[in-house]
């Protein structure tokens, strides 16, 4: 019965995103217990993410769970003197202004990752593609027309929608332009981002994964005691 | 030092008196299997609820410019927020979970027969309110499901023909969910649903120990007492046999709980759903507006009944019937026996066809209706869930319509006069 419900349990964690996507996600392959992974992403996610997304909800000393000391964060994420490390994640970009400029305004990114799942947002930034005929010149295949441009196109390159004719195929994106990093490379960056991404969604998740252990194996070993108990009340009843 | 205690209090308050009667004295028939665990458990769920309920109160915000934040603040910054959510939002499913598998008890072994009537009203009166409850706790996060989910079901009202739009204003206080509505539905949720709940489960014990409890042979145990003692011969003392038991079943319940809190609070979009984390916008409705997983079988009937005269009215009045029509469950069953151990095979293939369409009806609400696609030219190219959908509606209908005459003429087996293990 308990092996049962376990493997509900894990069948259903399996599904987890948007099963109707027209673009099959891309498995991310997150290491969350990966601090260094989670660091990496932070200081992309200050450097390219942060001038306009905002993360409301998220205060830059909360990466000290991540193994951060407040020095090393306000020495290598926080650029400028009048913000705190125990502050959120902001800007100066007004949301009015920001509408104006980009047609919507930035979404808030504090859990953008609990929203759309890691599985995503990993596919998101290796699906953009050039494309002349949209305002910022990139174009992307698993959210089509939006309104951000590719911040990570010197890292990626210049990929191009090849659309086969003959075989009818699905349209596939291909690297007309190679950038500074490799395939391979890019791909661990944005693990690194995303990784980060997730840990920003919900950043008591490694202590709850730690917290729960503790608490199923006292609550196995109490339901042990609990079953002794009944079996040595019931003995009489026939 | 404790007796006289003990004697001081019963001078003046039933205390002992109350324990005799409620525990120590209360006979319950002995064989009872895995289904009777789950009233003690509701009973459990409802205190985990209030409890990790009044320390979210402590940190929530009820207003449409906080409320989000504030549930995002206590996730983060209150020390243990986050359990404390997770306890209550998985608490939430799991009620549901508790409370559909004792009512399909009832169903088994016919716990809503007479002289039980009135316990059985008592707790779909329980139920009602649990999913009051539940609707309006489900807007407190103020996410784009939490909003939307409360715009369509508030909406239903506004359905109900010519005092319908005026009625939605007045549940919403607003022309739109709004702060207004926020604002009520905290209310209601924090103190005026849960003083009712309390209230009725008391009754419901109250009820149920006046009477007696069923069994799975569905026969009365009262019917056989030592003429000594005039205790039921099949009966055993709640306490300790069933305390006991109860703790059994509670820690069983709690690994299971805990699973969930610790490893799979989501539980994949189903008790927290992806795009409730998305704030609330009143101008951007989602694609797929889904409520959550306890309320789709009746959502999917409400979308299986066609709009008539242009109205969705009719599939409101089928969703409503479709709850109120458990009430008279007690005066449609005719069966000579209580039991499924003991009925004919007729009445097992309607509950067998009632359970499937129950859980087709369902998993069938929390996907759009173009889940399977859509059929050829010979049905109009209509979509494949929706026909399943209005099959399931027809089937859990006629389980209850025909249920007075199907029972009534089916061939059962004699019932034992003593309980078998």
């Amino acid at each position: 019965m308990r092996r049962a419900l376990f493997l509900t349990l894990l069948v259903w964690q399996s599904w987890t995103h948007a099963a109707s996507e027209s673009v099959p996600l891309i498995e991310a392959g997150i290491n969350t217990q990966d601090a260094a992974s989670i660091q990496r992403g932070a200081g992309l996610f200050v450097n390219y993410c942060l001038s306009c997304h905002k993360a409301t909800y998220m205060r830059y000393n909360r990466l000290t769970d991540t193994g951060l000391s407040e020095d090393q964060i306000k020495a290598s994420l926080i650029f400028d003197d009048s913000t705190k490390v125990g502050d959120v994640m902001t800007n100066g970009l007004d949301p009015v202004g920001a509408k104006a400029m980009f047609g919507v305004a930035p979404p808030d990114l504090s859990v953008i990752s609990r929203s759309r799942g890691v599985d995503w947002l990993y596919t998101y930034f290796l699906s953009f593609y050039k494309d002349e005929s949209t305002v910022t010149g990139w174009n992307n295949t698993l959210f089509p027309n939006v309104a951000m441009s590719h911040v990570f196109a010197a890292q990626q390159g210049e990929q191009v929608l090849v659309i086969d004719e003959e075989r009818h195929s699905q349209p596939q994106l291909k690297l007309a332009v190679e950038g500074t990093m490799s395939p391979d490379q890019y791909k661990q960056m944005i693990r690194d981002l995303v990784n980060y991404l997730a840990f920003m969604g919900e950043p008591a998740a490694e202590k709850r994964k730690q917290i729960g252990s503790v608490v199923l194996i006292f609550l196995i070993l109490f339901a042990f005691l609990a079953w002794a108990l009944k079996r040595e009340f019931w003995k009489e009843i026939h | 030092m404790m007796n006289s205690l003990v004697r001081w209090v019963d001078e003046r308050f039933p205390l002992t008196k109350m324990l005799r009667e409620h525990l120590t004295e209360y006979y319950a028939p002995k064989n009872f299997n895995f289904w009777y665990f789950f009233g003690a458990l509701a009973l459990v769920v409802l205190v985990i609820q209030i409890l990790s309920g009044i320390f979210l109160t402590m940190h929530y915000k009820p207003d449409a410019a906080k409320a989000f934040a504030s549930v995002e603040y206590i996730m983060r910054d209150v020390p243990l927020g986050w359990l404390i959510r997770y306890i209550h939002s998985t608490g939430a499913s799991m009620f549901f979970v508790v409370v559909y598998l004792h009512m399909f008890r009832a169903l088994l072994y016919g716990s809503y027969r007479k002289p039980r009537e009135l316990l059985w009203i008592f707790g779909m009166i329980i139920y009602l309110c649990l999913m009051a409850e539940a609707f309006f706790g489900y807007l407190l996060p103020w996410g784009q499901m939490s909003y939307w989910g409360a715009q369509v079901i508030v909406n239903l009202f506004g359905a109900i023909p010519f005092i319908g739009p005026d009625l939605a204003v007045w549940i919403r206080g607003d022309y739109v969910v709004a702060d207004a509505t926020l604002n009520r539905f905290f209310a209601f949720h924090v103190i005026a649903v849960p003083l009712a709940l309390l209230g009725l489960v008391v009754a419901h014990i109250i009820s149920l120990h006046e009477v007696g409890s069923n069994n799975p042979d569905g026969i009365e145990i009262k019917k056989n007492k030592d003429p000594k003692t005039g205790k039921p011969l099949d009966g055993i003392p709640f306490h300790p046999f069933y305390t006991v038991k109860d703790i059994f079943g509670l820690s069983v319940f709690l690994i299971v709980f805990a699973a969930i809190v610790f490893f799979a609070p989501e539980m994949g979009g189903y008790f927290l759903e992806h795009n409730n984390f998305i704030p609330a916008d009143p101008l951007k409705t989602p694609a797929h507006i889904a409520p959550v997983w306890y309320f789709t079988p009746f959502y999917s009937i409400l979308r299986a009944v066609p709009p008539m005269f242009g109205s969705q009215f009719p599939g409101v009045l089928a969703m409503g019937a479709a709850v109120a029509i458990l009430f008279a469950l007690p005066w449609l069953d005719k069966s000579p026996v209580r039991s499924i151990r003991y009925r004919g095979g007729v009445y097992k293939v309607w509950l067998a066809l009632f359970v499937i369409s129950f859980l087709l009806l369902g998993y069938l609400g929390v996907e759009p209706t173009n889940v399977w696609g859509q059929f050829g030219a010979w049905l109009d190219g209509a979509d494949r869930a929706t026909v399943v959908a209005r099959i399931c509606t027809v089937i859990y209908f006629l389980f209850f319509i025909l249920m007075p005459f199907y029972t009534k003429r089916e061939k059962t087996k004699p019932e034992p006069t003593r309980v078998t293990s």
